[in-house]
């Protein structure tokens, strides 16, 4: 989806830098960036997700930077608690929207969990929530500081929220399994990885990816969806405050 | 006793640490090995900044022969701590404090990571740009 994006508006001074929060590194985003070969999406995902199997595969080798995280250092210092999440910085490196969701919403929390089929109204709420936010980084790119998008330091500062003591503290238990992870200590990582969501469980980046170096697919299994829905009516993805600074 | 010291992000290894009431103390060498830390007439110093040692409370934080209680140092910092006595490795986090007085300034902060090819590509290469920084995960 970016991609495309990004060939339309790349020569106004522009560029996406893609971050993957991934522990498992190299082989495990390999086939995202690069795909070996043509791939069968199920119409849903496609629907979700914004592009075909066609075009995903076409999207060999991004014209973009894709960057691997295996630390989650960006996620601490964005403050971002989820993928995928987006921040606007401008040709002065000021900060114009902090981390926020990055078109992603919840209708797939509607999802059926064995076919994985939406409701139409559910994938007409994704598409429509990916379209604005897509609007909006177009509008930013267009216009700079005059759109409306692009929010005053005041505004920014106030939608800040944390990093706190506990959040630190998540940080560091994460940073701990994830050395004893890489170390080959699989087993006693565990321990630090579900301290981490303990003390911050709506961040959701150290739950799925804890779960995920259990068992590729995990993160997207029982636990997860279990998590979710005891959520209840809070957001996993906040919606997107599109109101204007001023 | 040896111990793996992760500071931020230098790790390191430390040969002669000692663990006591749940404390790492290190030799002065180890410790500025580590962390950066060092004793000076001042208190303890880590390039400009200076943090005096609360005043009565010495023998907290240093001791003769120089070994320097990094865990009380990171307490008064308010450093996150987490340690792992299997395998004694002791990590010592960036306060949340610090963390946040630099979001709050908007000035993006830089960082380093590899892409693909493991080619290392900083955020900085693109300041001057207007930037997306978007996050996803393979998960």
């Amino acid at each position: 989806m970016w991609q495309g994006i990004y060939q339309e508006l790349k020569d106004r001074n522009f560029v996406i830098v893609s971050v993957a929060f991934d522990t498992g590194g190299r082989s495990a985003v390999k086939d995202f960036i690069r795909p070996p070969g043509p791939i069968e999406l199920p119409l849903n995902f496609q629907e979700i997700m914004g592009w075909s199997g066609e075009q995903y595969a076409r999207a060999a080798a991004p014209a973009y930077p894709n960057l691997i995280d295996e630390k989650h250092i960006v996620a601490e210092l964005y403050n971002m608690t989820n993928v995928p999440m987006g921040v606007w910085i401008d040709e002065n490196r000021q900060i114009v929207r902090p981390a926020e969701a990055a078109g992603a919403s919840d209708g797939f929390r509607a999802m059926d969990r064995t076919t994985f089929q939406l409701t139409k109204d559910a994938v007409q709420q994704t598409i429509s929530n990916r379209t604005r936010y897509v609007n909006a980084v177009c509008d930013w790119v267009m216009k700079g500081a005059a759109s409306e998008y692009s929010l005053s330091a005041e505004e920014v500062r106030r939608r800040i929220e944390g990093p706190h003591p506990v959040d630190a503290l998540a940080m560091a238990n994460f940073r701990m399994g994830q050395y004893l992870y890489q170390a080959g200590h699989r087993d006693d990582s565990r321990r630090y990885f579900n301290e981490a969501r303990r003390l911050c469980p709506e961040r959701w980046h150290y739950f799925r990816q804890a779960l995920d170096l259990e068992e590729t697919g995990k993160a997207s299994g029982p636990e997860f969806f279990q998590a979710v829905d005891s959520l209840g009516e809070r957001p996993y993805y906040p919606p997107v405050n599109f109101k204007p600074s001023r | 006793m040896p111990a793996t010291v992760i500071y931020e992000d230098k790790i390191s290894h430390a040969e002669s640490a000692l663990v006591e009431s749940g404390n790492l103390w290190l030799s002065a060498r180890d410790t500025q090995l580590a962390s950066g830390w060092e004793l000076k007439p001042q208190g303890l110093c880590k390039g400009e900044r200076c943090v005096p040692i609360p005043p009565g409370r010495d023998k907290e934080f240093v001791r003769t022969g120089g070994m320097i209680n990094l865990s009380a140092l990171s307490q008064q910092l308010g450093a996150p701590i987490v340690h792992d006595d299997e395998y004694a490795t002791w990590l010592f986090g960036e306060p949340a404090e610090a963390q946040r007085s630099r979001l709050l300034s908007l000035e993006a902060p830089d960082f380093t990571l590899p892409d693909l090819d493991g080619k290392l590509h900083s955020l900085s290469d693109f300041f001057g740009r207007k930037i997306l920084l978007l996050s996803w995960a393979s998960w």
